[in-house]
């Protein structure tokens, strides 16, 4: 507005005015709302096809139906047990990979010796498709948990690596140089700058491991399973249940939307530093 | 903290002379660092006694920050001997922080923990006047606030021997005016030896008891500042040894004659 009035006046003068800060105060909630407005369109556009006909029950349920499902396999208690079944699996599975990556991925970007030693083979292993190492695993460990949880494991343990390598990797040469000019030791080092500088990689690390945790639960959950979510969808799948199929999928869905959520409250919780502050 | 210096010798000294006294903080006899064929150090005399301020001077690339390193045992030397005090601590020119400590905690990083340790932190913050920035993160700091925590680093320790690496250069005219001042009344207070590295005249004469100038590998000037203080720099004494510095740094100062009208 103040651009448009003074346009008189600078014409004369040949300046522009610069139009001041205002401050436009955001209302609380409106980025949720925002956030919340995609998954609430897209299930409006679902409801309508099943509505229309447009979408035939056979290839996939309505909403309602879907709901229905839902309500069924809670009150039965059968969703109950197979959430408690698979989320154990994914979380024990998960805090054995992550670790496991994390220790190597330190060990291979603070000593060079680690990374000689370590680094070439645990890239190789990289490469293989963790799918590919089902058929291994069952001759191995059987057809119980503990396949399923070392496959989990597996599977998350190496993003968690790469992203804890690199990130120790690039810790500030300079920052380690002064505080071991002041006495600090290696373990404390560690503990102390170099982790806490390698957080928002662990934090990205943990991120893809996971979603990978639950990519390889769907996996772990096909060897032979009597229990869980996998089992759940096997047993949908061949009674042509879809309305059961999608509730399973909606699940994994919001299993994989509450890991999401877990890393950015820690990143919250875990670098106060970070957001206090922008100058440096 | 023992009172005799620790010995790094790596070769006899060329001229074994009068044996260091407990008066010596620093004795530098014959010192070469070689990067590839080029000897960035050749040769290097140098004494510091007790509770002295040496200021040592040098262009760019004359390996003053080399020595400088060498002497906090962050590089090594290749000949020569090099005895240095236990408790050494260098400000750098960057303040070198860790971010994700506060402020006290970066004071006191790398000391035991306790009650005690945290009471001298809070009086080295309280001597470079930052003991309200305490609880601070190091990324709310300005520029000079920070180089004036890695100073209180520094202090905390009591060193015998306090390095300085050009730890005024990133800062603005104003704050490192200050900085200079405070640095000087510490010293002053605190009595360690200290080697102020720097490409700045000025700053060297202002603070330095004895000033030394690092060119060609060896150090061609090394004289003491008879000008007392507090050092103004209109003092014709200190125009006359800023003249005769820059000379040997290889800058010839244009006489007022020659400036134009």
């Amino acid at each position: 507005m103040s651009l448009l009035a003074s346009s008189a006046d600078t014409r004369a003068t040949g300046l522009i005015e610069l139009p001041a800060r205002t401050a436009r105060p955001r209302r609380r909630g409106s980025g949720l709302a925002l956030r919340i407005a995609g998954p609430v369109v897209l299930v409006l556009g679902w409801l309508w096809a099943s509505a229309s006909g447009t979408l035939s029950p056979a290839l996939l349920s309505s909403p309602g139906q879907v709901l229905d499902a839902l309500r069924e396999l809670w009150s039965s208690g059968q969703l109950g047990d197979a959430l408690s079944v698979s989320l154990t699996r994914a979380g024990l599975g998960l805090a054995l990979g992550a670790t496991a990556g994390l220790v190597l991925g330190v060990l291979t970007g603070f000593s060079r010796l680690g990374e000689e030693l370590l680094d070439s083979s645990v890239q190789l292993l990289r490469t293989i498709p963790f799918l590919s190492l089902v058929p291994l695993f069952m001759v191995w460990f059987g057809i119980g948990e503990t396949a399923r949880v070392v496959l989990i494991a597996v599977a998350t343990s190496f993003p968690m690596y790469v992203s804890s390598s690199g990130g120790v990797r690039n810790t500030d040469r300079k920052l380690v140089e002064a505080v071991r000019s002041f006495g600090m030791g290696r373990l404390a080092l560690v503990r102390e700058v170099v982790l806490p500088g390698a957080l928002p990689a662990l934090l990205s690390g943990l991120r893809l491991s996971m979603t990978l945790s639950v990519i390889a639960l769907i996996a772990a959950e096909e060897i032979n399973s009597t229990a869980g979510i996998g089992y759940l969808m096997a047993t949908a799948q061949e009674y042509s249940r879809t309305d059961i199929l999608t509730v399973c999928i909606l699940i994994y869905a919001l299993i994989g939307l509450a890991a999401d959520g877990t890393v950015r409250l820690l990143e919250r919780l875990l670098m106060p530093w970070r957001t206090q502050g922008v100058r440096r | 903290m023992s009172g005799t210096p620790a010995t790094a010798t790596r070769s006899q000294p060329a001229g074994q002379d009068v044996a260091p006294g407990p008066a010596t903080a620093v004795r530098l006899r014959g010192l070469r660092r070689t990067f590839g064929t080029r000897h960035v150090l050749d040769g290097v005399d140098l004494d510091i006694a007790r509770g002295e301020f040496v200021a040592l001077l040098g262009a760019s690339g004359t390996g003053k920050t080399t020595l400088l390193r060498i002497l906090g045992a962050l590089d090594g030397h290749d000949a020569g001997t090099v005895l240095v005090p236990k408790a050494r601590t260098v400000v750098f020119q960057e303040p070198r922080l860790i971010p994700s400590k506060r402020v006290l905690a970066n004071v006191t990083v790398a000391l035991p923990r306790g009650a005690r340790t945290r009471e001298t932190g809070l009086r080295a913050l309280r001597e470079v006047g930052l003991e309200s920035h305490a609880k601070a993160w190091p990324a709310t700091l300005s520029g000079g606030e920070a180089q004036r925590v890695a100073l209180a680093r520094a202090l905390v320790r009591e060193p015998e021997l306090l390095l300085l690496d050009e730890p005024f250069a990133a800062l603005d005219a104003l704050t490192r005016l200050r900085m200079q001042d405070l640095v000087g009344e510490l010293c002053r207070v605190h009595r360690p030896a200290v080697l102020l590295v720097t490409h700045d005249v000025d700053e060297a004469v202002r603070l330095a008891d004895r000033v030394a100038v690092l060119r060609d590998g060896r150090l061609v000037t090394d004289e003491q500042i008879t000008i007392d203080r507090p050092r103004d720099t209109a003092d014709p004494r200190f125009a006359a040894l800023r003249t005769r510095l820059l000379t040997d740094l290889g800058v010839h100062p244009v006489s007022p004659k020659e400036l134009p009208a």
